[in-house]
């Protein structure tokens, strides 16, 4: 089916009060999470550009089509960058096409940062969208406090495409930062690797990266530090210093090592290649190692402390068995790749559950958004 | 200021609610006796009084739940309440209301500091959060000038923030799960101790109602490990126009300082005659506050200082000791009591883009004079969060509603420039009128689902953020 793509707000406005069926809502189509919808396919990516730009003022505005490679270049012409560092989708789910600005918020992507700098959502200063009458709404503005109203900003960020199509979000940024270290303890097991990301974490170093991977080297576990010269290599030392019990740690002070090694994290690069489900598991920290190791077979990436946790599973892993881990402790598991009979998104408790159910029946009251994306595989 | 008129049915019922509401709670917990519930009459805004029909001062969630599920069966409004330090009448009552107040429920239930959060009951001040952990070196970010007296209950209900939210945050970028309760009395968990909630945004959006879509009676919050120090530097300008570039210039060389607050020559000389800090009488003031080692607070100044240098100041002056560092934050600190000691004054809260600073300021001048009322600027510059304060003379006939009316000048200003009406305190009843200045119709109708939703009959805070006119449908058919 040729997707519809509208190339301004009010042609998208008009094509969703006219649409007669369910549409399946896109950016770039890189992150086809949730289940498939059943739909004409909606692409936003007719709607492009930077309509605002204020670095004095760390702000952005920009249309929801517009491709995060784009938003980037832009940033980085005045020192600048998108501070939640949102991972790019496609080598872990083999898609091609460009990834949107519109598609980052809609799914909250965030990345290694957001232990300290905060998700995509804590980054979304205003949003205009069309509910599913077609009906063109803002909420929020470009300013960084704000408490006019109900925060709708948030709720758009992260509901897939189910309450509205984004047509222009306004954006806090951040500096770029001048200089980068990792530090890095090798050999540490599961468990005593996320103490040691726990305790540095808990210090005043402010820490911008904290994972655990495995390597053909066996385990490493690094510590991202950001800023400027003098106080990155403070940091650095003050850390190993901090760790010294737990083995003894490299610093990679390279800006493109450094880069190369946070993206692959990011993305998840480890996972790229071979076959298996792929969960992300968002927990307590403490709680990371004794879940995966309940689940077998599996083969973990930490990252933000432990508080969020990549499994790659055999493919005839049952999502019960990932759920009931998860339950036991608290948090919650999507699936990202794999079989998704047992459901993609955590079930939600029957009181939450009937408040979203209620939010998309006001917003989406013909249920033509994304219907069923949320839900469990038919 | 309209409120609704009290419902005479409920009025009627007063007897029966108490009879219910006294079933199961003890004595202490509800209040009726009207000399007793004046207390409640008001919030920070205390121009809009009225007592409530009775109080309820709960000690657990199934108080609060029970409570609810009472007023909810017989149709009386809920007004919740935290601390009651709202500037914007956000839980000013109406007579046929009940407010439920969680001061009583101020225990701290959780600490994990390898998991950095805490969890604690809602009534416990913002101030006392930090005061339970920081004998171990954490702290909790937001930080709200009231925050020695109000309650995170509040604090979530207004999304606030303070000083140091341009590098922490405000309350929003800090919660990570609360129990919230319905009106109909239905206990829900949204969130927990892990990063980013699963399913919609529902933290998100509780963050910053009000009060009228649930009672949030616990919250787990993010803390964060102390810095190792701070200190600030102070810059006077001549120009309000060359303080707000250096501003700017600040953020775009890469710094973050945890604050950066401005103060304009009105606010200075009138600070000055009452704390004497030693502030230089100049256009404009910039006290520029950065954390970290002492060899990172020194880089980070030295390029502040540069920056400052660069625009040719009338002052310069970097803190070296920590009794420095007290005397310039004296001054801005004392500001709003200095203030208060030469005259009755409005506090605004509007917010603006950084750039539009200057002519922002410009105009508030030229409006001053327009209507004969002075005005002096001190506000958090990094964010462009603004507190303009209106002098007038509580005691001249007509004053105040002059300034009402400069007020809600300037807060159309405000959002001319791309701003808007409210950055931290809230709309409440202060600024309900003013909404469709920022918002069309349909932006606040989606708004309004959003309470339907929630609260089906419209009972919680009802007359509150949305003009009267906007919700009156929604009301009356509630009744």
């Amino acid at each position: 089916m040729k997707a519809l793509a509208p190339t301004s707000e009010a042609e998208l406005a008009e094509m969703v009060a006219s649409a007669s069926e369910p549409l399946r809502i896109q950016g770039g189509g890189t992150r086809p999470i949730g289940v498939p919808v059943n739909g004409q396919p909606l692409t936003t990516s007719g709607l492009s550009g930077v309509n605002l730009y204020e670095p004095g003022a760390l702000t952005l505005v920009v249309q929801a089509g517009t491709p995060v490679a784009e938003v980037r270049k832009t940033l980085a012409a005045e020192g600048q960058r998108l501070a939640f560092e949102p991972m790019d989708h496609r080598g872990l789910l083999g898609t091609t096409g460009e990834p949107t600005i519109g598609g980052v918020f809609a799914a909250n992507v965030s990345g290694p940062r957001r232990i300290q700098a905060g998700a995509a959502r804590d980054f979304l200063l205003g949003v205009r969208f069309v509910d599913g009458q077609g009906q063109v709404t803002r909420n929020g503005g470009r300013v960084m406090k704000n408490v006019t109203g109900y925060d709708l900003v948030k709720l758009m960020a992260g509901s897939y495409g189910t309450l509205g199509v984004l047509t222009e979000l306004a954006l806090k940024v951040l500096p770029a930062s001048h200089h980068t270290a990792t530090i890095t303890l090798s050999g540490l097991d599961d468990s005593t690797a996320v103490t040691a990301l726990s305790r540095a974490l808990g210090s005043p170093f402010e820490i911008t990266g904290a994972a655990h991977r495995q390597t053909g080297d066996g385990p490493q576990t690094c510590l991202r530090i950001e800023g400027f010269e003098k106080s990155v290599a403070y940091r650095a030392g003050q850390l190993r210093t901090l760790l010294a019990d737990l083995g003894t740690a490299e610093i990679e002070t390279d800006p493109d090592a450094n880069a190369t090694l946070w993206q692959d994290i990011r993305d998840v690069a480890c996972f790229h290649d071979g076959p298996g489900d792929i969960w992300r598991l968002s927990v307590k920290p403490s709680d990371a190692p004794g879940i995966t190791a309940q689940i077998d077979g599996a083969e973990a990436l930490y990252d933000w402390g432990g508080g969020l946790v990549w499994l790659r599973v055999p493919q005839d892993t049952g999502a019960d068995t990932i759920r009931t881990a998860v339950n036991a402790t608290g948090g919650h598991a999507t699936l990202i790749r794999g079989n998704r009979a047992g459901g993609v998104f955590q079930p939600l408790s029957p009181p939450v559950a009937a408040l979203q159910d209620g939010l998309r029946a006001r917003f989406d009251p013909r249920g033509i958004l994304n219907p069923g994306l949320m839900g469990r595989a038919a | 200021m309209d409120m609704p008129k009290p419902n005479p049915t409920i009025l009627a019922r007063k007897s029966q609610l108490l009879d219910r509401l006294a079933s199961f709670l003890p004595p202490e917990a509800l209040i009726h006796d009207p000399a007793e519930t004046r207390a409640y009459e008001c919030d920070g805004l205390t121009a809009y009084k009225c007592p409530p029909l009775a109080v309820v001062l709960p000690a657990s969630t199934a108080e609060v739940s029970e409570t609810l599920k009472i007023c909810n069966d017989m149709g009386v409004p809920v007004v919740p309440r935290g601390a009651g330090t709202s500037l914007a009448g956000g839980a000013l009552p109406t007579e046929d209301s009940v407010i439920i107040g969680v001061a009583r429920m101020s225990e701290v239930l959780e600490t994990d500091y390898d998991n950095r959060f805490i969890r604690v009951q809602t009534g416990r001040t913002n101030l006392s959060v930090t005061g339970a952990v920081e004998e171990d070196g954490f702290f909790y970010a937001p930080d709200p000038s009231s925050q020695l007296a109000c309650a995170i209950s509040g604090n979530i209900a207004m999304n606030s923030g303070g000083a140091h939210c341009l590098k922490y945050g405000v309350t929003t970028n800090n919660l990570m799960g609360v129990t919230m309760v319905l009106m109909d009395g239905t206990v829900t968990e949204i969130g927990g101790a892990h990063l980013d909630a699963e399913g919609l945004d529902l933290l998100g959006l509780i963050c910053g109602s009000e009060g009228q879509l649930g009672i949030v009676t616990e919250a787990t919050l993010r803390i964060l490990h102390k810095p190792e120090g701070a200190r600030p530097v102070l810059i006077g300008y001549d120009s309000s126009e060359v303080a707000g570039q250096c501003v700017s210039d600040i953020i775009k060389a890469g710094v973050l300082p945890v604050a950066i607050e401005f103060m304009d020559r009105p606010c200075i000389r009138a600070t000055e005659a009452f704390a004497g800090a030693g502030y230089p009488d100049c256009e404009a003031l910039l006290i520029v506050e950065v954390e970290g080692s002492d060899a990172e607070i020194d880089e980070q100044l030295e390029t502040i200082m540069d920056i400052a240098r660069k625009h040719d100041p009338v002052e310069l002056r970097q803190s070296s000791s920590d009794d420095e560092s007290k005397r310039i934050w004296l001054g801005r600190k004392s500001a709003f009591g200095a203030m208060g000691k030469i005259n009755d004054y409005m506090c605004l809260d509007g917010t603006i883009p950084v750039n539009e600073l200057p002519y922002v300021l410009k105009r508030i001048g030229e409006m001053s004079k327009e209507y004969g009322l002075d005005v002096a600027n001190v506000f958090h510059a990094g964010d462009g969060n603004m507190h303009p304060l209106i002098l007038f003379d509580a005691n001249k006939e007509g004053d105040l509603e002059l300034c009402e009316e400069l007020g809600a000048e300037i807060l159309k200003l405000c959002v001319e420039v791309g701003g808007c009406l409210t950055g931290e305190h809230g709309v409440g009843i202060e600024k309900r009128d003013l909404m469709l200045h920022q918002y069309d119709p349909p932006d606040l109708e989606i708004q309004m689902a959003v309470k339907d939703v929630f609260d089906p009959k419209w009972l919680l805070n009802p007359a509150k953020v949305f003009p009267l006119a906007s919700s009156d449908t929604r009301r009356i058919a509630a009744e």
